[in-house]
């Protein structure tokens, strides 16, 4: 959204207009239920979760001053509303122990070891996945492949991954709505990109081979 | 710049937080290694199928009672 287009509508909803209002629940509600469905236990709690984030926007937007932009504020309240409610790990969980991950990337053994021959190399190598079907890759069950690879993982990996990638936040406002540093938000976002990679693979593979 | 390596900064590289000088030795490794382009394939892949994940948005129905309790519950009026 373009800088005069931002001010406006904050602008709009500070008059209380109901056509922005309708305009920002009409673009952001399904994320908002998206977003905080990745950090609560259901879709109700999620519904509920973000109706508040509604509520609280109505009270708070008076107040709101334009330093970051209405969609991070937005996505921030959100995660206040989860934290609020203490369905969701608390913030000042250290991030050195958000990072300690040992769980599988499906990466680790695909290489020869030190002291081998070809070190540091594939042992087996990836395949072309631009050589899979269509009918394959854009599949419904390729999709529920990712959503539920993305709800196995870590909660701070599930979180950085679901903003990221399926709402499409940019690094930046990822790392302010989280409140992590820009670094931080690129090692979780790694790690679940890795490990739904992993499981896209078994899935393609085993369609493949069945 | 080996393999094992290159898999752990593919992220970077498509966020551009690569160095410079990284950057062309990621390039570099790319353009010889067969194995490695086809990670780096799957990796894009996987950013694209999540990224086309989104199809339901919330139906006009649903947007106006959301408005309704909105204007009830957060103090607009009417």
């Amino acid at each position: 959204m373009r800088m005069s287009d931002e001010r406006s509508l904050i602008e709009a909803l500070q008059r209380g207009d109901d056509a922005a209002f309708r305009r920002v629940v009409m673009q952001y509600h399904a994320s908002l239920v998206r977003a905080a469905r990745s950090f609560v236990p259901s879709t109700a709690i999620a519904e509920e979760v973000a109706q508040e984030t509604w509520i609280a926007v109505v009270r708070g937007i008076g107040r709101f001053e334009g330093r970051s932009s209405f969609k991070t504020w937005l996505f921030r309240i959100l995660m206040n509303q989860a934290q609020t409610r203490g369905i969701r790990e608390s913030r000042s969980t250290p991030v050195s122990t958000q990072l300690d991950d040992e769980t599988p990337n499906g990466i680790a053994g695909r290489f020869h070891d030190a002291g081998e021959r070809d070190a540091g190399h594939w042992r087996s190598a990836p395949s072309d996945w631009g050589r899979l079907p269509e009918s394959l890759v854009e599949s419904d069950e390729t999709a529920t492949t990712i959503l539920e690879a993305i709800a196995a993982l870590p909660a701070r990996q599930r979180e950085v991954i679901t903003l990221r990638d399926v709402e499409g936040l940019t690094a930046a406002e990822v790392a302010d709505v989280l409140d992590l540093s820009e670094g931080n938000q690129r090692v979780l976002l790694h790690r679940g990109r890795s490990k739904v990679r992993a499981m896209l693979e078994r899935h393609f593979e085993g369609v493949a081979a069945s | 710049m080996n393999c094992v390596q290159l898999v752990e900064l593919v992220t970077d590289y498509f966020d551009g937080a690569l160095s410079a000088a990284d950057t062309v030795r990621f390039d570099q490794h790319i353009n010889q290694c067969t194995a490695c382009r086809n990670h780096l394939g799957q990796m894009r892949i996987t950013v694209q199928l999540t990224g086309a994940l989104i199809v339901d948005d919330i139906s006009p129905e649903a947007c106006e009672s959301l408005l309704d309790a909105l204007r009830t519950f957060g103090g607009r009026g009417g």
